[in-house]
């Protein structure tokens, strides 16, 4: 038996007083984008707290389970077995429950034989069905009792919730796949994500993303230092957190000219953290120039030398006029490691490719770096550094990841 | 624009007008099954036979000797699985050298899970197997030895001929293979002189088509199939045999074999198509001359860069270490000048240095600080003097610019 329908329920949104709409209608496009394409189409309509995604005809449900379980705001997703109204009139009551039995196990996920126990939940939204909920609701789980000698009834605490909805039409529902939680795609602003190749970066954007943010990314390219193949690997990495989140501006930015620079003129140990602060100084202003209102990293405290809180305090403070989004600071590496493998980046992000923060480090770099030193040494260079932080930034090259 | 200047040709090389047109006809015209009973079959068998006869030759074996295959590391599979699973209860001891390519490598450790011995050869500082060495490690129960005729990190030609010997002397069954992908069409080989009962081939290093290569299995060389099924090319190889492949292979060897039958008649660069191997050969010492003289304290491998050591080095493959640069980023600034070169080692990325590439250059015992910036320059026929010129060029401009930023 084919699901008829999807019930999209979501959290947080149902909280949110008189921008309710405007996230709700947020949250029925990102599930109409995700499900644009997919098998005959889909009719996305908002009833009463929940989404309701109806097939308009043939699809596959796996397809619809991987596209809807990236769609940002959905909490849980509940397929449904439904029965169309015939001669606009619902099924009478012998005929629910023939259908309540024959699509009990589809509906429950468990299998002919398996000892649970099980409640039936009755909406009546259609107030002209001759028997009441209650009385719909004991007639099917009597005779689900009937046909199923290994169910028992329990109104508490039951393994199974086999919901009935009386509706435009009938839904049988109970499973519930998780979501991805969050916030609708496009209910927050715009972000730049420092994007390396690392595991990281990726699942920081995820994460800002899954608040509802839409996202831009930066990646710092470093020919001949980094090949076309880091690069490559980059552009794979923003399609993949693209898929949740809508389509990302990937800026490119040849980053030697910066690096060699650094390389040339200031201390040796303090090479990774002067180069971070470029990046951000970079990220920012491209930030700014295509309108986004934060930056997001992928740093989390003492993962390396450039990531102490005392680096973490020295590469801020290249940051003027906007907030950095940090949602891994506090976060262990396996954590992030699970993550980027849930969201489906890791294989790409270990890709053995060398990265422009991997080519020119020192053997023992600065762990705790003073910031009144660093921008001495940095203002140092200081004219060579803006100009050819501009060339780059000039130099720019995008691409719609 | 510069043209490109294509120096990789040990990874792979340009498919060859020959090969592309005789497939061409082989997969519009002649696209039978030569196992089909009626004339088309017939016709494509024909044109099999043609191609397997070409092949043969190339070897001075006969066409039954020859089993078509998808490339060298079916071949290796096949010689090294085929000839272990028919060897049966006569021994299970193998012996490889280190600077084998992994598709030996690998295939041999593969049999250690079914109670295998492998005993692994060292080499010298050239890369080169000791033939004493072999006659050491041969012992009652060794069923195989697996030695390559040309190695492709640094090129060292193996004394072939002297570790036959060894294997045949002592007085075992065991059998006797070489991986030639990088060696056939490249130097002299003499199966029968050599002792070579095993030898696998690649089509795509010598401008013939990918997905090609074929195993010499000498007659009376008992194998298993790795492969089962339909029971083509009398039993050893199952699958409907690729006819396309197969003429395109061998129209690129006939043209890679050409220069030998009027060896010493060609003259200048243009006479590549005659005898390529003196004409790269060639070009190798030039490159090494200019790139000595240009680029300082650069390092020439292997027998390439050792004085009286010329005939151990094949003719197309120039391994240099360029102390003070890292071999990956000194590829891609090459790659920005329109010229492609191979790193001495897959990867140099730092969690990966450990476990991956270089194999040669270790076993070598080249210094650990050079294994990381050695590249590859492997020529063809297809390449000029002028190319050579250009990028000794290249290489003394870019190496101190680079040495800067070390």
């Amino acid at each position: 038996m084919k699901y008829g329908a999807y019930i999209i329920k979501y959290a947080e949104i149902g909280v949110k007083g008189k921008n309710r709409g405007f996230f709700e209608a947020a949250l029925a496009e990102g599930v109409s984008r995700a499900l644009s394409g997919c098998g005959d189409g889909f009719k996305v309509t908002c009833i009463a707290g929940r989404l309701y995604v109806e097939a308009l005809g043939d699809h596959d449900f796996e397809d619809v389970k991987e596209r809807l379980g990236k769609v940002f705001g959905v909490l849980g997703i509940c397929p449904a077995v439904t029965i169309a109204r015939v001669d606009r009139k619902l099924p009478d009551i012998d005929a629910l429950c023939d259908a309540a039995v024959k699509c009990f196990h589809q509906v429950s996920g468990i299998e002919e034989g398996d000892k649970r126990t099980f409640k039936v939940k009755c909406r009546r939204v259609d107030k002209t069905y001759p028997l009441d909920s209650m009385e719909v609701a004991a007639k099917i789980g009597e005779k689900l009792l009937d046909a199923f000698p290994s169910l028992s009834v329990d109104v508490h605490e039951p393994d199974i919730l086999f919901h009935v909805e009386l509706r435009e039409q009938v839904n049988f529902f109970s499973l519930e796949i998780p979501g991805p939680g969050g916030l609708p795609t496009g209910t927050a602003g715009k972000a730049m994500l420092l994007l390396s190749g690392g595991i990281d970066s990726p699942v920081a954007g995820y994460m800002i993303a899954r608040r509802g943010a839409s996202l831009e990314a930066v990646y710092f390219h470093a020919p001949p230092y980094t090949s076309d193949r880091a690069k490559a690997k980059v552009v794979e990495l923003a399609e993949k957190v693209a898929g949740y989140c809508g389509k990302i501006r990937l800026h490119v930015i040849n980053f030697t000219a910066v690096q060699l620079a650094i390389y040339e003129k200031c201390p040796k140990d303090e090479l990774t953290i002067i180069m971070r602060r470029q990046m951000m100084r970079i990220a920012e202003k491209i930030a700014s120039n295509n309108g986004c209102i934060g930056l997001i990293t992928g740093e989390s405290i003492g993962q390396v030398a450039s990531q102490t809180m005392q680096s973490l305090l020295v590469t801020d403070a290249a940051v003027m006029n906007m907030p950095v989004y940090r949602p891994l600071i506090a976060m262990d590496k396996q954590y992030i490691i699970d993550m980027s493998q849930q969201i489906g980046t890791y294989e790409t992000s270990i890709l053995p490719y060398e990265d422009c923060c991997t080519i020119f480090v020192a053997k023992h770099p600065v762990t705790r770096p003073r910031l009144d030193v660093i921008v001495k040494h940095e203002s140092e260079i200081s004219g060579e550094l803006d100009r050819l932080v501009e060339e780059a930034i000039a130099g720019e090259e995008i691409i719609e990841a | 624009m510069m043209n490109d200047i294509y120096l990789d040709n040990a990874a792979t090389t340009r498919c060859c007008p020959e090969a592309m047109k005789a497939m061409e006809q082989a997969l519009a015209a002649d696209y039978g099954n030569p196992s089909s009973m009626h004339r088309k079959g017939f016709e494509a068998e024909k044109i099999w036979k043609d191609a397997m006869k070409t092949l043969a030759g190339t070897l001075a074996v006969t066409p039954e000797e020859i089993v078509f295959t998808s490339g060298g590391t079916e071949s290796d599979n096949m010689a090294i699985l085929g000839a272990a699973r028919a060897a049966g209860r006569r021994g299970k001891h193998v012996i490889i050298s280190a600077v084998e390519h992994a598709a030996v490598a690998n295939t041999a450790a593969s049999l250690e899970k079914d109670g295998y011995e492998i005993t692994v050869l060292p080499v010298d500082g050239l890369g080169l197997v000791d033939p004493d060495e072999v006659k050491r490690a041969m012992r009652e129960d060794t069923i195989l030895v697996s030695v390559m005729a040309v190695n492709n990190e640094v090129g060292s030609v193996q004394r072939l001929d002297e570790i036959g010997k060894a294997v045949k002397s002592a007085g075992g069954s065991a059998y006797f293979h070489t991986d030639a992908v990088q060696g056939y069409g490249k130097i002299d080989i003499d199966v029968k002189k050599c002792g070579i009962d095993l030898l696998s081939v690649s089509g795509h290093k010598l401008h013939g088509p990918k997905g090609t290569g074929f195993l010499y299995v000498k007659k009376g060389v008992r194998l298993e199939p790795i492969m089962y099924g339909g029971g083509q090319q009398r039993g050893l190889r199952s699958g409907t045999m690729n006819v396309p492949g197969a003429v395109g292979l061998a129209a690129a060897a006939a043209r890679a074999f050409a220069g030998q039958a009027d060896k010493g008649k060609h003259g200048a660069a243009e006479s590549a198509a005659g005898n390529e191997r003196e004409y790269t050969g060639r070009l190798r010492t030039l490159l090494a001359d200019r790139l000595k003289s240009g680029v300082e304290k650069i390092v020439i491998n292997g027998p390439a860069g050792a004085s009286g050591m010329e005939a151990y080095a094949a003719p197309h493959i120039l391994s240099v270490s360029v102390p003070g640069v890292r071999a990956e980023v000194l590829l891609h600034a090459l790659e920005d000048e329109g010229i492609y070169v191979s790193a001495g080692s897959a990867c140099s990325s730092h969690q990966m240095k450990k476990t991956h590439g270089t194999a040669t250059l270790r076993a070598m015992g080249l210094d650990e600080a050079l294994l990381d910036s050695t590249i590859r320059f492997s020529l063809s026929r297809e390449n000029t003097a002028q190319e050579m010129e250009r990028t000794a060029e290249v290489m003394a401009s870019l190496v101190p610019a680079l040495r800067r930023f070390s």
